[in-house]
């Protein structure tokens, strides 16, 4: 819902309630409202219909291979990192149905095309995944009309990060922890001093029409000062970190010794790719009724490290997970560039958290490309 | 395609507990559907009108396990112009598959009264082994969405849309959220075929992988990831050694003795 951009506004104080007006009057104009929510042992992005639905009191800490829920002793509604799936369900579904064929008693019919999805607001979208937001609206610009359907109509709800999870390297990736732009209203919430806060900025007309309803105060001087204060910590508080040059630099050793070494811990179930809030590829599937009457073509997620992926004519090009891997790390960090003019990786650390085996795409980075600095 | 010809079916048992085949009886909602479009030859869950082969597709359910079913396979093979296994008894060997690493008497003198009127091999193993099939429907038991599509396929003379890879990819297409990183529990998910409809990781269980080995798994690496998160080598043992115990990427995977 980017309509240009606005010239700098005041930043206002949201209380928790609101908050609750906030997403009424989203519902009440028709959008359908994706937050926030406790899900099964996890913080997961799914429809609200208030701030009784946002995971108050949740935070979790998440490793390589590990995530965990934790009660916070402060009641913050956005105090979790990131959720398991980004924001990448909801734009860039993971089955989508492309067309239904039927034959009719004279010629065949193409079935009515499904209508177009109510425009969605998405709460709680962190810097990260503007940014993996933008890179798919890149990627799809020209080749799908959905996506920039959805992308177009969808209202943003960004939410600044209070905290950084360990796997998050956003900072180094440029893409985080400051929400710079991108969004229709960016939110940073504050709870300190007996009180409950979310400091508004608008970042588009139907933004600043959204808030102008709410009719809020200005806020406070020092709780903006202790917001930025708080950012600068978030993005110093990250321990892992992958550079932009060396990952540029991967294609230069396809021949390295440490892409058999992770192959032996690779499991090439494909959790990387799926998590990934920009990796893009799907495959397409034709599918028939037993009648052989009516005929679908399905369109779903798919992911490199499957076999059927670099299935030629003969066999997979890509047999074993070395080469699997090796060309998703390529492909994310290096060619990306040459593709779309910048980087695959956004820092989510998501591919990090949810392998299975805790593969850690920052070390096996640093484990290839020689540290020029240390050279 | 009023003229197509019927499909004529058959469906065969051999060692096996017969809910595979009770799979196609299930197929409620599309039954009428399958009935218009197959002629059952041979099915005696269904019916005990039996005809003579050949048969346009056999459905095998079950492993080999005495020398009369190593016979009946070959014959059984003949007779048919395609050859589907269904399940993990037919695809692996099974449960029963669990006498390969044990001896076949301490079985038998522990379950039956008259040891000396069991005419039984020594392994249970998978109908792939005996004869040469067509296509392999995983699971224990199979999905009947996957069997709905493999009869729709071979009707409509296409591929049948069956995948290959592990269940982590089905899991994020759901939504599901990934036991094993959330909880801990330990999950066969990443070395083990998509296909069952993600029923355990939706009913917060790990995966017990009954549609046994995805494509490439690298069970090494997953037994290695239960150990360092305290599973003895015992208790790894066990996850794999349950429908899909004979499968060669599972057969070898923790240890029998170690606590």
């Amino acid at each position: 819902m980017l309509d240009g951009p606005l010239s700098d506004g005041a930043t206002h104080a949201l209380e928790p309630r609101d908050l609750d007006r906030l997403i009424a009057a989203l519902r009440g104009r028709g959008y359908r409202v994706i937050g926030p929510r406790l899900g099964e042992d996890a913080v997961v992005y799914d429809d609200i219909a208030g701030t009784a639905d946002l995971p108050a009191g949740w935070g979790d800490e998440q490793e390589g291979g590990f995530y965990r829920l934790r009660r916070r002793d402060d009641g913050a509604l956005f105090g979790y990192t990131l959720a398991p799936q980004s924001w990448k369900r909801v734009l860039h579904p993971p089955r989508q149905r492309i067309f239904a064929l039927s034959t009719g008693a004279e010629e065949v019919e193409m079935a009515p095309a499904d209508p177009p999805d109510a425009p969605m607001a998405l709460i709680g979208v962190r810097a990260c995944e503007l940014a993996a937001i933008d890179i798919q609206a890149e990627v799809f610009a020209e080749i799908d009309p959905g996506y920039v359907r959805r992308r177009e109509s969808s209202l943003v709800v960004a939410v600044e990060c209070a905290e950084s999870a360990a796997t998050c390297f956003c900072a180094s990736r440029g893409d985080g922890p400051a929400v710079t732009g991108g969004f229709d209203i960016r939110l940073v919430e504050v709870v300190r001093d007996g009180r409950h806060l979310f400091l508004a900025r608008v970042g588009s007309v139907v933004g600043a029409d959204i808030l102008a309803g709410l009719t809020c105060p200005e806020a406070d001087p020092a709780d903006l000062a202790f917001a930025a204060d708080r950012l600068g910590r978030v993005a110093a508080s990250q321990t892992r970190a992958l550079d932009d040059s060396a990952g540029r630099k991967l294609g230069d050793f396809a021949l390295h010794a440490r892409w058999d070494e992770v192959a032996g811990r690779c499991l090439a179930c494909g959790n990387c790719t799926m998590v990934c809030p920009t990796c893009f590829c799907t495959s397409v599937e034709d599918t028939t009724d037993l009648a052989g009457t009516r005929v679908e073509r399905w369109r779903h997620w798919d992911s490199c490290f499957t076999l059927d992926f670099s299935y030629l004519h003969g066999g997979a090009v890509r047999p074993g997970a070395a080469s699997r891997y090796r060309q998703w790390i390529t492909h994310k960090l290096a060619t990306w560039h040459d593709q779309f003019g910048r980087s695959g990786c956004v820092g989510c650390g998501r591919c990090i958290t949810w392998c299975p085996v805790g593969i850690d795409i920052t070390e096996e980075v640093r484990a290839i490309v020689p540290d020029e600095n240390e050279r | 395609m009023a003229d197509r010809k019927k499909l004529s079916l058959a469906v065969w048992k051999f060692s096996s507990c017969d809910g595979c085949q009770l799979t196609l009886l299930d197929c409620e909602d599309q039954l009428l559907a399958i009935a218009e479009h197959v002629h059952i030859s041979h099915f005696l869950e269904a019916t005990r009108r039996v005809e003579n082969g050949p048969y346009d597709l056999s459905l095998v359910e079950g492993s080999v396990t005495t020398p009369r079913e190593a016979r009946a396979i070959r014959r059984i093979r003949r007779q048919s112009r395609r050859l589907a296994v269904i399940g993990a008894c037919a695809t692996t060997g099974g449960i029963q598959a669990l006498r390969n690493f044990a001896r076949l008497e301490d079985y038998i003198g522990a379950v039956y009264a008259r040891p000396d009127y069991i005419d039984s091999l020594a392994t249970a193993t998978p109908i792939t082994e005996h004869v040469p099939v067509d296509f392999e429907l995983r699971g224990c038991p199979i999905d009947k969405g996957q069997l709905v599509e493999l009869l729709s396929a071979l009707l409509n003379d296409r591929r049948p849309n069956i995948p290959h890879y592990s269940q982590c990819i089905e899991c994020k297409r759901t939504g599901a959220v990934c036991r094993m990183v959330a909880t801990g529990t330990p999950c066969l998910g990443p070395v083990t075929q998509a296909g069952c409809g993600t029923l355990c990781p939706t009913h917060g269980r790990g995966c017990y992988g009954c549609f046994g080995p995805a494509e490439t798994p690298n069970a090494d690496s997953l037994a290695a990831r239960f150990g360092a998160g305290g599973l003895g080598g015992r208790d790894i043992h066990r996850l794999f050694h349950s429908f899909n115990a004979n499968a060669p990427a599972f057969r070898e995977q923790g240890s029998p003795s170690d606590g």
